[in-house]
């Protein structure tokens, strides 16, 4: 059974609970950098790097095309395949602006993802935390480091 | 203006005990047009039927025993009842325990065969 890693545990309560409800395949949360706080369904950590930064980047390419229709941004966007279906939305908490990736097959729905996805973003708003403020310069090595603690973690290694 | 869609469910909505009725993408589970009373959620009823229907016509399918014609779920306080249309549209009302459910369906149907 595939399971849900999170960097953030808060994140693994309602990650879970929107899988089960969703019947989503994969799930990712991130940044709108594409730092990966959780994920369900993958089994590569190169697949996992590769769809953040995909998921970021439409993102952020589709708020520009928001941006000159005078709109602040889209808060969702679907991608529909025959077998999959790709649902990308995003959400303000307490830890900063945070996006879900969703690969769905045909077992869900655009409708179910969107059902679920409302309830996700309520949860992970009352359950984020309020980050602490970082104390001195962002080094190379601690970003290697935590980029490995985060590997792991999502991948239990 | 009203969309022909939404005037096209009225008839249903007008059958005594019938509090809102929608259409629906059968795939997607997404609300193509509605006329509901206020308190439904409309979408999430929209999700769940489409995906209860099509779990339930597979059901049918491995059965034998042909399409899937008219879904009624009878609950305590009250009935929700799916017709697909041919187009790949699920016709959805929703209806407190008073609802006539034959008329009901006999207007749900004449909508499908519009929208097909």
């Amino acid at each position: 059974m595939r399971r849900t890693r999170a960097v953030e545990a808060w994140t693994i309560e309602p990650l879970n609970r929107f899988v089960v409800e969703s019947g989503a395949r994969f799930t990712l949360l991130m940044t709108p950098a594409g730092q990966v706080l959780a994920q369900h369904g993958f089994t590569r950590a190169v697949d996992v790097m590769a769809s953040a930064a995909l998921g970021a980047a439409i993102f952020s390419s589709t708020g520009e095309i928001a941006r000159m229709l005078g709109e602040r941004e889209f808060r969702a966007l679907n991608h529909q395949g025959r077998q999959y279906g790709v649902f990308l939305g995003a959400l303000d908490t307490d830890r900063g602006k945070l996006l879900v990736l969703v690969v769905y097959g045909s077992d869900s729905s655009l409708g179910l993802v969107q059902l679920f996805f409302d309830d996700l973003a309520e949860q992970l708003v009352v359950a984020a935390p309020v980050p602490e403020v970082r104390r001195g310069p962002i080094l190379a090595a601690d970003f290697e480091r935590e980029l490995n603690e985060s590997l792991a973690s999502l991948f239990g290694r | 203006m009203t969309h022909p869609y939404v005037r096209l469910l009225d008839q249903v909505t007008r059958v005594g005990g019938v509090r809102g009725v929608m259409l629906v993408v059968a795939d997607d589970g997404l609300v193509v047009a509605e006329s509901l009373m206020e308190g439904i959620r409309g979408g999430a009823v929209a999700a769940l039927a489409a995906s209860l229907t099509r779990r339930l016509a597979m059901v049918t399918k491995t059965s034998a025993v042909g399409e899937l014609g008219f879904l009624q779920l009878q609950a305590e306080e009250g009935t929700l009842a799916i017709v697909p249309a041919p187009a790949g549209v699920l016709v959805v009302a929703v209806g407190g325990s008073d609802m006539n459910v034959g008329l009901a369906r006999l207007e749900m149907l004449r909508v499908a065969e519009v929208v097909r």
